[in-house]
Protein backbone atom coordinates (compact mmCIF):
# COMPACT_ATOMS: atom_id res chain seq x y z
CA UNK A 1 0.00 0.00 0.00
CA UNK A 2 2.68 2.19 0.99
CA UNK A 3 4.69 1.84 -2.58
CA UNK A 4 2.42 3.72 -5.25
CA UNK A 5 4.96 3.69 -7.94
CA UNK A 6 5.25 0.49 -8.84
CA UNK A 7 6.83 -0.67 -12.35
CA UNK A 8 5.01 -2.56 -14.83
CA UNK A 9 7.89 -4.44 -15.56
CA UNK A 10 7.05 -3.99 -19.69
CA UNK A 11 7.41 -1.41 -21.38
CA UNK A 12 9.74 0.42 -19.90
CA UNK A 13 12.87 0.07 -22.31
CA UNK A 14 12.80 1.91 -25.18
CA UNK A 15 10.20 4.23 -24.38
CA UNK A 16 10.52 7.63 -22.77
CA UNK A 17 12.45 8.13 -19.71
CA UNK A 18 9.85 8.85 -17.03
CA UNK A 19 10.89 10.68 -14.03
CA UNK A 20 10.65 8.31 -11.29
CA UNK A 21 8.36 10.31 -8.76
CA UNK A 22 9.68 10.31 -5.03
CA UNK A 23 7.73 10.41 -2.06
CA UNK A 24 5.72 7.04 -2.46
CA UNK A 25 8.27 4.64 -0.73
CA UNK A 26 8.48 5.92 3.28
CA UNK A 27 11.34 3.99 5.56
CA UNK A 28 9.18 2.59 8.41
CA UNK A 29 11.95 1.12 10.74
CA UNK A 30 11.67 4.20 12.71
CA UNK A 31 8.15 4.12 13.31
CA UNK A 32 8.19 0.28 13.58
CA UNK A 33 11.14 0.73 16.70
CA UNK A 34 8.89 3.23 17.81
CA UNK A 35 5.64 1.21 18.08
CA UNK A 36 7.15 -1.92 19.81
CA UNK A 37 8.97 -0.03 21.93
CA UNK A 38 5.66 2.00 23.42
CA UNK A 39 4.53 -1.84 23.42
CA UNK A 40 6.88 -2.81 25.44
CA UNK A 41 6.15 0.11 27.71
CA UNK A 42 2.55 -0.32 28.06
CA UNK A 43 3.13 -4.93 28.66
CA UNK A 44 5.24 -3.69 31.36
CA UNK A 45 2.99 -0.86 33.28
CA UNK A 46 -0.31 -3.03 33.36
CA UNK A 47 -1.34 -5.74 35.44
CA UNK A 48 -3.07 -7.93 33.17
CA UNK A 49 -3.53 -10.86 35.95
CA UNK A 50 -6.53 -8.99 38.08
CA UNK A 51 -6.05 -11.03 41.68
CA UNK A 52 -8.08 -13.96 42.23
CA UNK A 53 -11.05 -13.25 44.57
CA UNK A 54 -12.20 -16.30 46.93
CA UNK A 55 -15.61 -14.91 48.09
CA UNK A 56 -16.46 -16.15 51.90
CA UNK A 57 -19.76 -15.98 53.68
CA UNK A 58 -19.69 -15.27 57.76
CA UNK A 59 -22.76 -16.37 59.50
CA UNK A 60 -24.93 -13.31 60.85
CA UNK A 61 -24.33 -12.06 64.04
CA UNK A 62 -26.49 -10.65 66.62
CA UNK A 63 -24.41 -7.76 67.80
CA UNK A 64 -26.91 -6.59 69.96
CA UNK A 65 -26.58 -9.52 72.32
CA UNK A 66 -23.27 -10.99 70.73
CA UNK A 67 -24.95 -14.68 71.74
CA UNK A 68 -23.59 -16.98 69.18
CA UNK A 69 -26.93 -18.89 68.36
CA UNK A 70 -25.87 -22.24 68.69
CA UNK A 71 -28.21 -24.62 67.02
CA UNK A 72 -28.02 -28.07 67.45
CA UNK A 73 -26.89 -30.56 64.76
CA UNK A 74 -26.51 -34.21 64.34
CA UNK A 75 -22.47 -34.74 66.09
CA UNK A 76 -22.36 -36.94 63.16
CA UNK A 77 -22.10 -34.50 60.79
CA UNK A 78 -19.81 -32.48 62.31
CA UNK A 79 -16.31 -32.05 61.09
CA UNK A 80 -14.11 -29.95 62.73
CA UNK A 81 -10.16 -28.09 61.56
CA UNK A 82 -8.61 -26.99 64.29
CA UNK A 83 -5.44 -24.79 62.00
CA UNK A 84 -2.95 -24.91 64.42
CA UNK A 85 1.06 -23.41 63.67
CA UNK A 86 3.33 -24.73 61.28
CA UNK A 87 1.31 -25.58 58.57
CA UNK A 88 -0.50 -28.21 60.41
CA UNK A 89 -3.81 -28.68 61.54
CA UNK A 90 -6.44 -31.05 63.81
CA UNK A 91 -9.11 -32.60 62.79
CA UNK A 92 -11.97 -34.35 64.69
CA UNK A 93 -15.57 -35.72 64.12
CA UNK A 94 -18.26 -34.96 66.88
CA UNK A 95 -18.06 -32.98 69.92
CA UNK A 96 -14.46 -32.42 71.43
CA UNK A 97 -14.91 -33.73 74.57
CA UNK A 98 -16.50 -36.78 73.11
CA UNK A 99 -15.13 -37.10 69.46
CA UNK A 100 -16.58 -39.82 67.32
CA UNK A 101 -13.37 -39.85 65.04
CA UNK A 102 -10.58 -39.18 67.52
CA UNK A 103 -8.35 -36.25 66.48
CA UNK A 104 -5.43 -36.57 64.20
CA UNK A 105 -3.02 -34.51 63.10
CA UNK A 106 -2.69 -33.60 59.45
CA UNK A 107 -1.17 -31.20 56.96
CA UNK A 108 -2.88 -29.20 53.99
CA UNK A 109 -1.68 -31.06 50.98
CA UNK A 110 -3.65 -33.47 48.90
CA UNK A 111 -3.11 -36.71 50.81
CA UNK A 112 -3.60 -34.85 54.44
CA UNK A 113 -6.90 -32.59 54.21
CA UNK A 114 -8.07 -33.22 50.65
CA UNK A 115 -8.11 -37.49 51.65
CA UNK A 116 -9.60 -37.17 55.07
CA UNK A 117 -12.42 -34.13 53.46
CA UNK A 118 -13.36 -37.04 50.78
CA UNK A 119 -13.46 -40.24 52.84
CA UNK A 120 -15.66 -38.22 55.12
CA UNK A 121 -18.00 -37.37 52.52
CA UNK A 122 -18.89 -40.51 51.91
CA UNK A 123 -18.83 -41.62 55.57
CA UNK A 124 -21.04 -38.61 57.09
CA UNK A 125 -23.72 -39.66 55.25
CA UNK A 126 -24.39 -43.36 55.97
CA UNK A 127 -23.45 -42.48 59.72
CA UNK A 128 -26.05 -39.43 59.66
CA UNK A 129 -28.61 -40.53 57.44
CA UNK A 130 -28.45 -39.30 54.17
CA UNK A 131 -27.11 -36.10 55.64
CA UNK A 132 -23.97 -34.02 54.44
CA UNK A 133 -21.63 -32.95 56.75
CA UNK A 134 -20.77 -29.57 58.26
CA UNK A 135 -17.03 -28.33 58.64
CA UNK A 136 -16.24 -25.80 60.77
CA UNK A 137 -12.92 -24.47 60.30
CA UNK A 138 -11.21 -23.07 63.39
CA UNK A 139 -7.80 -20.78 62.99
CA UNK A 140 -6.04 -20.85 66.75
CA UNK A 141 -4.25 -17.70 66.98
CA UNK A 142 -0.78 -19.33 65.86
CA UNK A 143 -2.59 -20.07 62.26
CA UNK A 144 -1.78 -17.64 59.62
CA UNK A 145 -4.09 -16.20 56.88
CA UNK A 146 -2.08 -19.06 54.25
CA UNK A 147 -4.09 -21.92 56.33
CA UNK A 148 -7.22 -20.37 56.30
CA UNK A 149 -7.08 -19.85 52.40
CA UNK A 150 -5.81 -23.13 52.00
CA UNK A 151 -8.91 -24.71 54.09
CA UNK A 152 -11.21 -22.75 52.23
CA UNK A 153 -9.59 -24.03 48.95
CA UNK A 154 -10.06 -27.84 49.57
CA UNK A 155 -13.47 -27.01 50.68
CA UNK A 156 -14.06 -25.74 47.29
CA UNK A 157 -12.27 -28.56 45.74
CA UNK A 158 -13.34 -31.44 47.85
CA UNK A 159 -17.16 -29.53 46.93
CA UNK A 160 -18.34 -29.23 50.74
CA UNK A 161 -21.73 -27.61 50.79
CA UNK A 162 -21.83 -26.58 54.31
CA UNK A 163 -18.94 -25.09 55.90
CA UNK A 164 -18.28 -21.88 57.88
CA UNK A 165 -15.24 -19.85 59.96
CA UNK A 166 -15.55 -19.70 63.38
CA UNK A 167 -13.12 -17.85 66.00
CA UNK A 168 -14.42 -19.31 68.98
CA UNK A 169 -11.99 -21.67 69.82
CA UNK A 170 -12.50 -24.13 72.69
CA UNK A 171 -9.83 -24.20 75.27
CA UNK A 172 -10.27 -28.41 74.82
CA UNK A 173 -8.62 -27.50 71.43
CA UNK A 174 -6.08 -25.72 72.37
CA UNK A 175 -4.75 -28.16 74.62
CA UNK A 176 -5.10 -30.31 71.70
CA UNK A 177 -2.89 -28.00 69.83
CA UNK A 178 -0.46 -27.85 72.54
CA UNK A 179 -0.09 -31.65 72.74
CA UNK A 180 1.01 -32.06 69.66
CA UNK A 181 2.98 -29.05 69.47
CA UNK A 182 1.52 -27.12 67.03
CA UNK A 183 0.65 -23.81 68.79
CA UNK A 184 4.16 -21.84 68.82
CA UNK A 185 4.78 -19.02 67.19
CA UNK B 1 30.17 -5.33 -24.43
CA UNK B 2 29.73 -4.45 -21.02
CA UNK B 3 29.15 -6.97 -18.19
CA UNK B 4 26.32 -8.44 -17.48
CA UNK B 5 25.83 -6.91 -14.02
CA UNK B 6 24.19 -9.82 -11.23
CA UNK B 7 21.25 -7.97 -10.30
CA UNK B 8 21.50 -7.32 -6.38
CA UNK B 9 18.13 -8.32 -4.42
CA UNK B 10 17.54 -4.98 -2.60
CA UNK B 11 17.82 -5.60 1.19
CA UNK B 12 14.96 -2.97 2.29
CA UNK B 13 12.20 -5.02 3.55
CA UNK B 14 8.72 -3.27 3.34
CA UNK B 15 8.13 -2.68 6.74
CA UNK B 16 4.31 -1.62 6.09
CA UNK B 17 2.69 -5.18 7.05
CA UNK B 18 4.56 -5.23 10.59
CA UNK B 19 4.23 -1.80 11.19
CA UNK B 20 0.55 -2.51 11.14
CA UNK B 21 0.64 -5.45 13.22
CA UNK B 22 2.80 -3.40 15.91
CA UNK B 23 0.26 -0.52 16.04
CA UNK B 24 -2.56 -3.14 16.37
CA UNK B 25 -0.76 -4.59 19.32
CA UNK B 26 0.22 -1.37 20.75
CA UNK B 27 -3.75 -0.39 20.49
CA UNK B 28 -4.94 -2.84 21.88
CA UNK B 29 -2.58 -3.06 25.01
CA UNK B 30 -3.33 0.82 25.44
CA UNK B 31 -7.01 0.25 25.16
CA UNK B 32 -6.52 -2.90 27.72
CA UNK B 33 -4.75 -1.27 30.26
CA UNK B 34 -5.04 -0.28 33.84
CA UNK B 35 -2.17 1.09 35.43
CA UNK B 36 -0.54 -0.91 37.81
CA UNK B 37 -1.57 0.42 41.32
CA UNK B 38 1.48 1.79 43.98
CA UNK B 39 0.61 0.17 47.03
CA UNK B 40 1.69 1.52 50.05
CA UNK B 41 1.30 -1.55 52.25
CA UNK B 42 2.92 -4.39 49.87
CA UNK B 43 1.59 -7.93 50.75
CA UNK B 44 2.48 -11.41 49.65
CA UNK B 45 -1.26 -12.78 49.25
CA UNK B 46 -1.96 -16.39 49.66
CA UNK B 47 -2.22 -18.27 46.74
CA UNK B 48 -5.35 -20.23 45.97
CA UNK B 49 -6.95 -22.26 43.36
CA UNK B 50 -10.30 -19.91 42.98
CA UNK B 51 -10.44 -18.85 39.87
CA UNK B 52 -13.31 -16.01 40.46
CA UNK B 53 -11.27 -12.90 39.85
CA UNK B 54 -12.21 -9.92 42.25
CA UNK B 55 -14.24 -7.23 40.31
CA UNK B 56 -13.04 -4.17 38.30
CA UNK B 57 -14.97 -1.58 39.78
CA UNK B 58 -16.06 -0.38 43.19
CA UNK B 59 -14.20 -2.23 45.30
CA UNK B 60 -13.19 -1.46 49.06
CA UNK B 61 -10.04 -3.66 49.78
CA UNK B 62 -8.62 -3.45 53.58
CA UNK B 63 -4.90 -4.54 53.45
CA UNK B 64 -3.55 -5.89 56.07
CA UNK B 65 0.06 -7.28 56.75
CA UNK B 66 2.97 -6.32 58.56
CA UNK B 67 2.06 -7.38 62.01
CA UNK B 68 -1.36 -6.01 61.78
CA UNK B 69 -0.85 -2.99 60.47
CA UNK B 70 -3.98 -2.07 58.31
CA UNK B 71 -4.25 0.04 55.16
CA UNK B 72 -7.53 0.89 53.23
CA UNK B 73 -8.00 1.06 49.12
CA UNK B 74 -11.55 2.62 47.24
CA UNK B 75 -11.15 1.96 44.08
CA UNK B 76 -13.81 4.66 42.93
CA UNK B 77 -12.33 8.35 43.03
CA UNK B 78 -15.84 9.42 43.74
CA UNK B 79 -16.32 7.27 46.59
CA UNK B 80 -13.01 8.60 48.10
CA UNK B 81 -14.03 11.97 48.44
CA UNK B 82 -17.73 11.14 49.54
CA UNK B 83 -16.36 8.75 52.04
CA UNK B 84 -14.03 11.57 53.48
CA UNK B 85 -16.44 13.88 53.21
CA UNK B 86 -18.95 11.64 55.76
CA UNK B 87 -15.76 10.94 57.83
CA UNK B 88 -14.94 14.40 58.88
CA UNK B 89 -18.02 14.78 59.56
CA UNK B 90 -17.86 12.39 61.85
CA UNK B 91 -15.05 12.61 63.12
CA UNK B 92 -14.96 16.62 63.59
CA UNK B 93 -12.35 17.25 61.26
CA UNK B 94 -12.38 19.76 58.30
CA UNK B 95 -10.93 19.30 55.00
CA UNK B 96 -9.99 21.80 52.50
CA UNK B 97 -10.61 21.29 48.81
CA UNK B 98 -6.42 20.62 47.87
CA UNK B 99 -6.91 18.17 50.73
CA UNK B 100 -10.01 16.26 48.85
CA UNK B 101 -8.03 16.42 45.68
CA UNK B 102 -5.67 15.18 47.25
CA UNK B 103 -6.99 12.68 49.00
CA UNK B 104 -8.89 11.52 45.33
CA UNK B 105 -5.57 11.06 44.10
CA UNK B 106 -4.06 8.78 46.93
CA UNK B 107 -4.86 5.04 46.12
CA UNK B 108 -4.68 3.27 49.97
CA UNK B 109 -4.09 4.86 53.09
CA UNK B 110 -2.99 3.69 56.54
CA UNK B 111 -3.46 6.36 59.00
CA UNK B 112 -6.00 7.77 61.66
CA UNK B 113 -8.20 10.22 61.18
CA UNK B 114 -6.04 12.63 64.06
CA UNK B 115 -3.00 12.04 61.33
CA UNK B 116 -4.80 12.21 57.83
CA UNK B 117 -3.94 15.90 57.54
CA UNK B 118 -0.73 15.39 58.08
CA UNK B 119 -0.81 12.47 55.29
CA UNK B 120 -2.19 14.45 52.79
CA UNK B 121 0.33 17.43 53.43
CA UNK B 122 3.04 15.09 52.65
CA UNK B 123 4.40 14.58 49.21
CA UNK B 124 2.86 11.76 47.36
CA UNK B 125 6.58 10.30 47.19
CA UNK B 126 7.09 10.42 50.97
CA UNK B 127 3.86 8.84 52.02
CA UNK B 128 5.60 5.56 51.96
CA UNK B 129 4.47 2.32 54.35
CA UNK B 130 6.64 3.12 57.55
CA UNK B 131 5.18 6.34 57.80
CA UNK B 132 2.04 5.02 58.03
CA UNK B 133 1.02 3.55 61.64
CA UNK B 134 -2.10 1.66 60.14
CA UNK B 135 -5.72 2.39 60.60
CA UNK B 136 -6.49 1.85 63.96
CA UNK B 137 -9.29 -1.08 64.71
CA UNK B 138 -10.43 -2.97 67.48
CA UNK B 139 -13.38 -5.45 68.19
CA UNK B 140 -16.02 -2.80 68.88
CA UNK B 141 -18.18 -0.63 66.66
CA UNK B 142 -17.38 2.79 68.25
CA UNK B 143 -15.66 5.48 66.84
CA UNK B 144 -12.35 4.63 68.09
CA UNK B 145 -12.90 1.84 65.62
CA UNK B 146 -11.83 3.67 62.66
CA UNK B 147 -11.36 0.91 60.06
CA UNK B 148 -14.91 0.56 60.89
CA UNK B 149 -16.08 3.54 60.25
CA UNK B 150 -14.34 3.17 57.19
CA UNK B 151 -16.12 0.53 55.89
CA UNK B 152 -19.12 1.83 57.17
CA UNK B 153 -19.04 5.32 55.04
CA UNK B 154 -16.93 3.96 52.13
CA UNK B 155 -20.15 1.42 51.71
CA UNK B 156 -23.15 4.85 52.08
CA UNK B 157 -20.93 6.62 49.87
CA UNK B 158 -20.87 4.07 46.89
CA UNK B 159 -24.54 3.49 47.51
CA UNK B 160 -25.59 7.09 47.93
CA UNK B 161 -23.30 8.20 44.38
CA UNK B 162 -24.63 4.73 42.46
CA UNK B 163 -28.41 5.68 43.47
CA UNK B 164 -27.80 9.36 42.39
CA UNK B 165 -26.65 8.00 39.18
CA UNK B 166 -29.46 5.82 38.57
CA UNK B 167 -31.71 8.32 39.54
CA UNK B 168 -30.25 10.41 36.81
CA UNK B 169 -30.49 7.86 33.96
CA UNK B 170 -33.85 7.20 35.16
CA UNK B 171 -33.40 3.73 36.35
CA UNK B 172 -34.44 1.80 39.62
CA UNK B 173 -32.44 3.19 42.06
CA UNK B 174 -32.96 0.36 44.21
CA UNK B 175 -31.29 -1.93 41.88
CA UNK B 176 -28.14 -1.00 42.55
CA UNK B 177 -25.00 -3.34 42.67
CA UNK B 178 -23.29 -3.24 46.04
CA UNK B 179 -19.60 -2.13 46.75
CA UNK B 180 -17.49 -5.64 47.00
CA UNK B 181 -15.49 -5.45 50.20
CA UNK B 182 -12.12 -7.50 50.14
CA UNK B 183 -9.59 -8.62 52.16
CA UNK B 184 -6.04 -8.54 50.96
CA UNK B 185 -4.14 -10.24 53.98
CA UNK B 186 -0.48 -11.27 54.19
CA UNK B 187 0.33 -15.14 53.97
CA UNK B 188 1.98 -15.27 56.75
CA UNK B 189 -0.17 -12.89 59.02
CA UNK B 190 -1.48 -14.34 62.16
CA UNK B 191 -5.24 -14.99 62.72
CA UNK B 192 -5.58 -12.57 65.89
CA UNK B 193 -5.13 -9.53 63.31
CA UNK B 194 -7.55 -10.92 60.57
CA UNK B 195 -9.46 -11.92 62.98
CA UNK B 196 -10.72 -8.37 64.03
CA UNK B 197 -11.26 -7.03 60.53
CA UNK B 198 -13.69 -10.30 60.03
CA UNK B 199 -15.42 -9.14 63.23
CA UNK B 200 -15.95 -5.52 62.21
CA UNK B 201 -17.22 -6.49 59.50
CA UNK B 202 -19.48 -8.65 60.93
CA UNK B 203 -20.27 -5.98 63.10
CA UNK B 204 -22.01 -4.03 60.44
CA UNK B 205 -23.55 -7.05 58.77
CA UNK B 206 -20.93 -7.20 55.86
CA UNK B 207 -21.45 -10.69 56.05
CA UNK B 208 -19.48 -11.52 52.60
CA UNK B 209 -16.43 -10.48 51.61
CA UNK B 210 -13.41 -11.92 49.33
CA UNK B 211 -10.00 -12.79 50.45
CA UNK B 212 -7.66 -11.33 47.74
CA UNK B 213 -5.47 -14.28 46.45
CA UNK B 214 -2.90 -14.95 44.00
CA UNK B 215 -3.46 -18.11 41.86
CA UNK B 216 -1.35 -21.28 42.65
CA UNK B 217 0.84 -22.35 40.22
CA UNK B 218 1.00 -26.39 40.60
Amino acid sequence: MAELNQDSGKGGKGGKVRSKKSGGKVDLTAMVDLAFLLITFFMLTTSLNKPQAMDVAMPDKNVETDKQTDVDVDEHRSVTLVLGSDDKLIWYQGDVKKPIQEPAVIDYSKDGLRAVLMKMKQVVPQQAGGKDMIVVIRPSEKSVTRNIVDALDEMKIVDVKRYMISNRIMAEEIELLKKDNLYND
Amino acid sequence: MGKAKVKRASTSIDMTAMCDVSFLLLTFFVLTATARQQESLIVDAPHSYSEAKLPDGNVAMITVGNEGKVFFHMSDQNVRVQALQQMGALYGIEFTPEEYGKFKAMEDFGVSMKTMKTLLAAEAGDRTEDKQKGIPVDSTSNASNELSSWVKQARLASAKILRDKAAADGTDPDDIELMTVAIKADANEKFPSLNLIIETLRNQKQNKFSFVTGLKAD
